[in-house]
């Protein structure tokens, strides 16, 4: 244990550090000395520098994807692309219909843009998934509709790490005509993606869950076949008119190298989190009444959601004091409910207050993995020692024929 | 979230942690909460023939707020009588812990605990 430096990260779905490659790159862009211009700025050679730099950073990111780099927008983020995505989409194409389809497991920045269209009349159907995490295709298919319009799903979930089949929903979709949007914040850099094979209409992503900056994303926009979308921010009409506002160059930048970097290192890069992340699995399976919440297959390397029945989540974290971690727990969001992913996946509420989400990243080590198990292995037990429910357990009671006071 | 010192102490070292026999005539037990929303606490009081509680254990599945309640009410009832214990408001406790107002539930929760322990073992008199 000497040669462990805490506090340890390990809330990479969170956000991740921006990769000193990426950030030193950033900073040729900003202040006096450097190509700071405005890239729009096409009379001078401070702006024909930054236009130079956007451009790369362009095909870099659409090299990580297999696109063409004029099918990448630049917005502010993943959330900002999810709703130029889902709004655009919706909006262009009322003629044809109102009904929009997502699943109950999408991160907020695409439920609460569904909720905003249903309050403007559009219908939307909420998928339950199965109990691992994934869309069943036939309930899918069940749901679309004549006018349905959009189909938006993950690639990745942020909370269990699961991996969506992309691939199939998007050839469902593309039968029907049905613009297929993905929310890939999750899976850049984590996931092969190829979008000369995959019939996906619109992408999302973000460049600092891929070790780049926050306050950066791009929305992929099709243009073969041809995807139309309505802007949500209006001015200059930069991006092709898409998305307007003076590019952050420095910020471009970023994401273009994170995402060079991503594509170069993801297949080592994803072995050791393999690695790591079954290493962390393996520190607690001899535990019991301990559960992996969502499918251990279809998942992202380095994520191990997982419930230690009988703890409560928050109180587990309060031991894991050097340890940065989340928790699906209601006592640690704002709204006192348990994590609604881990809900959809019909885990009862007890499991989701007494889940951890372990995100493994780019400079976790063994020697963090091997910390984070004796940490929380004590924690667990000292929990479990103070819990009436363990107690219960233990005496063989069952505890769904207690009647709780509930408060 | 930040805690209070106060919290943090309880948390680390709770007090009198454990369980009496729930069919003894002398205890009195309560147990209030639901799994399903992240906290049940069980409360035991040990009462003399005085009426004055000898000895209390609590055991709590929650958040540290909602163990440092219990932790916390154990102490304080050790010594009183049921009266005084009944004089016990969750907003002493809210106040002692300085617990911030979305954990103020930890503490009503900890104040039905006791009594719900109270009117067990009155029933058993
Ligand atoms: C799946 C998913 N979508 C969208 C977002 C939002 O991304 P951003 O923070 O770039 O707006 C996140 C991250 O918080 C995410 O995990």
């Amino acid at each position: 244990m000497s040669n462990v430096k805490t506090p340890i990260y390990m809330d990479y779905s969170s956000t991740t550090p921006t990769d000193q490659r990426v950030a030193d790159k950033m900073a040729e862009f900003l202040t006096v000395d450097t190509a700071f211009g405005n890239p729009a700025s096409s009379s001078h050679v401070f702006g024909w520098n930054a236009d130079v730099a956007v451009k790369n950073a362009r095909q870099q990111v659409a090299d990580l994807i297999n696109a063409d780099p004029r099918e990448i927008v630049w917005t502010s983020g993943a959330t900002e692309a999810n709703n130029l995505a889902i709004k655009g989409a919706a909006h262009f194409n009322t003629r044809k219909g109102k009904h929009i389809v997502t699943s109950k497991t999408e991160h907020k920045a695409v439920l609460d843009t569904c909720r905003q269209l249903e309050r403007e009349g559009f219908e939307v159907t909420y998928l339950d998934p199965m109990d691992n995490g994934l869309i069943d295709l036939e309930v899918l298919k069940a749901a679309l509709r004549d006018d349905t319009t959009v189909v938006s799903i993950m690639h990745v979930n942020n909370e269990i790490g699961v991996i969506q089949d992309i691939a199939a929903i998007g050839e469902i979709c593309r039968e029907r005509k049905i613009v297929f949007h993905v929310d890939a914040a999750q899976s850049t850099g984590k996931c092969p993606i190829d979008l000369e094979e995959l019939k996906v209409d619109l992408m999302s992503m973000c460049a600092h869950k891929t070790y780049g900056p926050k306050g950066i994303g791009a929305l992929f926009v099709r243009r073969k076949p041809r995807v139309r979308i309505e802007a949500q921010i209006h001015g200059g009409g930069h991006e092709r008119g898409m998305r307007s506002g003076t590019l952050a160059t420095h910020q471009i930048v970023g994401m273009g190298e994170c995402f060079r970097i991503a594509k170069e290192e993801m297949a080592t890069e994803n072995d050791r989190l393999l690695m790591l992340r079954n290493r962390l699995y393996d520190g607690f399976k001899d535990m019991e009444e301990v559960y992996v919440n969502g499918d251990l297959e279809q998942r992202v390397a380095g994520n191990l959601n997982i419930s230690f029945n009988f703890v409560e989540g928050e109180s587990l974290m309060m031991s894991l004091k050097d340890i940065a971690v989340s928790s699906g727990s209601a006592c640690t969001s704002a709204s006192l409910e348990p994590s609604y992913v881990l809900r959809a996946l019909g885990r009862n509420d007890e499991l989701a207050h007494s889940s951890l989400r372990f995100t493994l990243g780019r400079f976790t080590t063994v020697e963090d993995v091997d910390y984070a198990i004796k940490q929380t292995r004590a924690a667990v037990e000292k929990l479990r020692d103070l819990s009436p429910l363990w107690d219960m357990y233990n005496d063989g009671i069952d505890l769904d024929t207690v009647e709780w006071t509930a408060h | 979230m930040a805690y209070s010192e106060k919290v943090i102490d309880h948390y680390e070292n709770p007090r009198n942690v454990g369980a009496m026999d729930k069919d003894a005539q002398e205890v009195g037990t309560g147990m209030v909460g639901a799994p399903a929303c992240g906290d049940v606490m069980k409360l035991q009081i040990k009462v003399g023939d005085d009426g004055i509680i000898e000895d209390a254990k609590f055991k709590t599945y929650g958040c540290g707020s909602a163990i440092a309640s219990s932790s916390l009410l154990t102490e304080w009832v050790k010594g009183k009588s049921l009266d005084e214990v009944q004089e016990i408001k969750n907003t002493d406790i809210a106040e002692e812990l300085e617990l911030p107002p979305v954990k103020v539930h930890c503490s009503v929760l900890a104040e039905d605990a006791i009594k719900a322990a109270i009117a067990d073992y009155q029933s058993k008199q």
